[in-house]
């Protein structure tokens, strides 16, 4: 039985919480894939998928092809740079192409908010979001999920602490609306400049200054990378003063519940967001974080491929 | 002669205070005669209007006509009939062409163009800078004599406030008016809608209200210490309003338009990413939205206009980050005005007051009024009418409005130049019945 409608995954912000648990129950049917001696089942077999990738990435487009070859669908890659129609190709064009050349999935990253919801309006295939603008980045959320569930067997009622850029990243956007969704108390804390304008709320995160606040009693503790690339201006003074007054230091994971997970969406700039101890610490889930990715998006493919 | 005699008219003039169910008499191209109840002469046809609203032609003090450089967007013929199908007879033109009219010869051209192809007048408004670019005064003077009508760099702000106030000082010799885009550039910069809740949800970079603020501060600041005199463009927040009220009751010689977007809808309409919903300034909250009404019910704001902003699916059909600023609003005007009448919030008189004599008196050009001896400038309305808006009704080039498809009520249906009808899709002046 597929109880899974959804066409495309565009965000968090449109998957039920049915749903998201389906995908999560999904992934973790499929996790133990990775642990065999050969890593590959057919279901996929006769599948394309298209990774289309306007911003430089490593690891999520790595994640993708590998989930997708696990499953055994052939995958083809286009990286192209966001033009307007001044500069070249449009992305409708863009789109068209490659629809005409029947993929079954393609799978978007795009330095502007709300592209791949445009992608959607212009061709058949089934569209994932991998990262758009500083919209949403959902497979990283649902890893994210699923990685919690995994250590702590739960998510509902947890405290979730998500330290950084809130209003400029998308992991944030994408990461506040899953655990709410799922029960979870999110509170959200970082420099002002990246907090949105007095707003005490932000998709339905608390959100706090002082960073004490935030850390006290987590239960899991998200630090996002200080993207520089991503903002027109520069919003804190210096990554010296940063890494000294928002960095994770081991003294303010002691704030948090003992045990606390530390999640990290990658890659850290040690000794800035975080410090390299809290990073290698005991209770350390980011390589886990990248394992279950895998585990994700094959969830994802297989669940908007094998409908009846 | 040519005569005919409307009767049976609510006749809304504001700029004789006239709102009463009546006649008017229209004679080779003349408003003869406004009454009560007019005597039929012998050879005039006659149309009885069944309570439909006659009113002065409409003045759209803010429109984007795109010719020269960008007619696969509008021309001054397309734009124009567009006018008139919106019941404005006349229209002023922003300079942000290909190339900007920031010459006299410039603005030569487009009122040539607009002798040959024009449905409706068009009037010129020059740029304020060079290029647009905010450094060099234009000859004022100059293009006034070409027939320009006032200055402004729309579309971008006047960045040095050095320049802007030697614009407001220099203005005076020929008492000229300046119109300002107010926008602080360093803040708004890179957004593409209004900061706030919305913004957050979707992900997209914002412009907060004080970047609209900020610069209508500094400018009504200006306008005070030079005695210039100021207009500002799309007021579109609750300070803006607030700023210049408080100009207003201090003597600055400051005056204010809003476009009809501003008061129909707010930044939700941008969920979806729905480019029709971006321009600038950007659709506001809903705080705004009201304080935009308030201002227009107490005076803070003198004027509607459309800033109708044409473009192509090719601005408009991509990320919604690339996608130009702007919608089309001359064909919309109308009913969305209407909706606050409906609503209780401005009275018919005060919403064709914002429409008719209040621009034409800030601009400083004839029209806008149902005085006898006047030029037959005049539009008729069915308050009533429900239309669905889409492209084929659009008679603009471009179709980027938020309420293309949409169910509107309220509409031209008759619009007359000088007496002779411009827009008359029903046949109204065909066969006026003769006595």
């Amino acid at each position: 039985m597929n109880r899974f409608t959804a066409r495309h995954i565009l965000g968090m912000s449109t998957l039920s919480p049915d749903e998201i648990t389906f995908i999560l129950d999904t992934a973790e049917s499929l996790k133990d894939i990775l642990e065999r001696p050969i890593k590959k089942v057919p279901p996929l077999r006769g599948k394309t998928v298209v990774h289309l990738f306007f911003e430089p990435s490593t690891r999520t487009r790595l994640s993708f092809e590998l989930a997708a070859k696990r499953l055994s669908a052939d995958t083809v890659s286009f990286s192209a740079k966001a033009s307007s129609v001044v500069k070249g190709e449009t992305l409708i064009d863009t789109a068209q192409n490659i629809e005409a050349m029947k993929p079954d999935v393609i799978v978007m990253r795009h330095p502007h908010s709300g592209t791949p919801h445009l992608l959607t309006k212009y061709v058949n295939s089934a569209v994932i979001n991998a990262g758009d603008g500083t919209n949403e980045h959902p497979s990283q959320a649902l890893l994210d999920l699923f990685t919690v569930r995994e250590h702590l067997g739960h998510i509902d009622n947890l405290k979730v602490a998500i330290l950084g850029d809130i209003l400029h990243s998308r992991v944030a956007h994408s990461d506040i609306q899953a655990f709410t969704k799922m029960g979870a108390e999110v509170v959200v804390s970082g420099a002002a400049t990246m907090l949105p304008s007095r707003q005490s709320e932000v998709l339905g995160a608390k959100v706090v200054l002082k960073m004490e606040e935030a850390l006290e009693d987590a239960d899991v503790i998200i630090v996002l990378r200080i993207q520089k690339e991503r903002q027109g201006q520069s919003l804190i003074p210096s990554v010296r003063e940063y890494a000294m007054f928002f960095g994770l230091s081991p003294d303010k994971v002691k704030l948090a519940k003992s045990g606390a997970l530390i999640m990290h969406p990658g890659p850290i700039n040690r000794g800035v967001e975080m410090a390299p101890e809290v990073a290698d610490g005991p209770y350390s889930v980011i390589l886990d974080q990248v394992t279950n990715g895998v585990a994700i998006r094959m969830a994802l493919l297989s669940l908007l491929l094998t409908k009846g | 002669m040519n005569a005919y005699l409307f009767t049976n008219a609510r006749i809304i003039d504001p700029s004789q205070n006239m709102d009463f169910t009546g006649d008017l008499l229209v004679k080779d191209g003349i408003i003869a005669a406004v009454g009560e109840s007019l005597d039929l002469p012998n050879d005039a046809g006659v149309i009885d209007l069944e309570g439909k609203w006659l009113v002065p032609g409409l003045l759209d003090m803010h429109v984007h006509l795109r010719e020269p450089g960008e007619e696969y967007k509008e021309t001054i013929e397309s734009g124009t009939a567009a006018a008139v199908a919106g019941g404005f007879t006349a229209v002023a033109c922003m300079p942000n062409t290909q190339p900007v009219n920031d010459s006299a010869g410039i603005t030569r051209f487009i009122l040539e163009k607009a002798r040959s192809s024009a449905r409706a007048r068009v009037y010129p408004i020059a740029a304020i800078t060079l290029g647009q670019k905010g450094e060099q005064l234009t000859e004022f003077g100059d293009l006034l004599n070409a027939g320009a009508i006032a200055f402004s760099d729309d579309g971008l702000p006047v960045k040095n406030a050095a320049v802007m106030r030697q614009a407001l000082e220099y203005a005076q010799n020929f008492d000229a008016l300046i119109i300002s885009h107010s926008e602080e550039l360093d803040l708004s910069r890179g957004g593409v809608m209004n900061e706030g809740r919305v913004s957050t949800i979707l992900g997209l970079k914002g412009i907060p209200a004080a970047t609209e603020e900020i610069a209508v501060f500094r400018d009504v600041a200006l306008a005070e210490l030079t005695g210039g005199r100021l207009h500002i463009a799309h007021v579109s927040t609750r300070g803006s309003v607030e700023i210049v009220r408080q100009a207003k009751s201090r003597g600055v010689r400051v005056t204010a338009e809003t476009a009809p977007h501003y008061f129909s809808l707010t930044e939700e309409a941008v969920f979806g990413y729905n480019t029709f919903a971006k321009m600038s300034p950007p659709l506001r909250t809903e705080e705004d939205r009201l304080a935009v009404i308030e201002g227009l019910k107490d005076g803070a704001i003198d004027a509607i206009a459309t800033d109708h902003a044409p473009h192509s699916v090719l601005e408009k059909e991509c990320e919604f980050q690339m996608a130009a600023n702007g919608i089309i609003g001359l064909e919309t005007a109308i009913s969305l005005s209407l909706n606050l009448v409906r609503d209780g919030y401005i009275s018919a008189s005060q919403m064709i007051r914002c429409m008719s004599i209040s621009p034409s008196n800030i601009l400083g050009v004839p029209g806008g009024s149902l005085k006898d001896g006047n030029s037959a400038d005049i539009c008729i309305i069915d308050p009533e009418a429900v239309f669905t808006l889409t492209r084929e009704s659009l008679y603009s080039l471009s179709y980027n409005s938020p309420f293309l498809g949409k169910d509107l009520q309220g509409k031209a249906i008759l619009t007359l130049i000088d007496g002779r009808p411009v827009f008359d899709p029903t046949g109204i002046l065909r066969v006026p019945e003769v006595n």
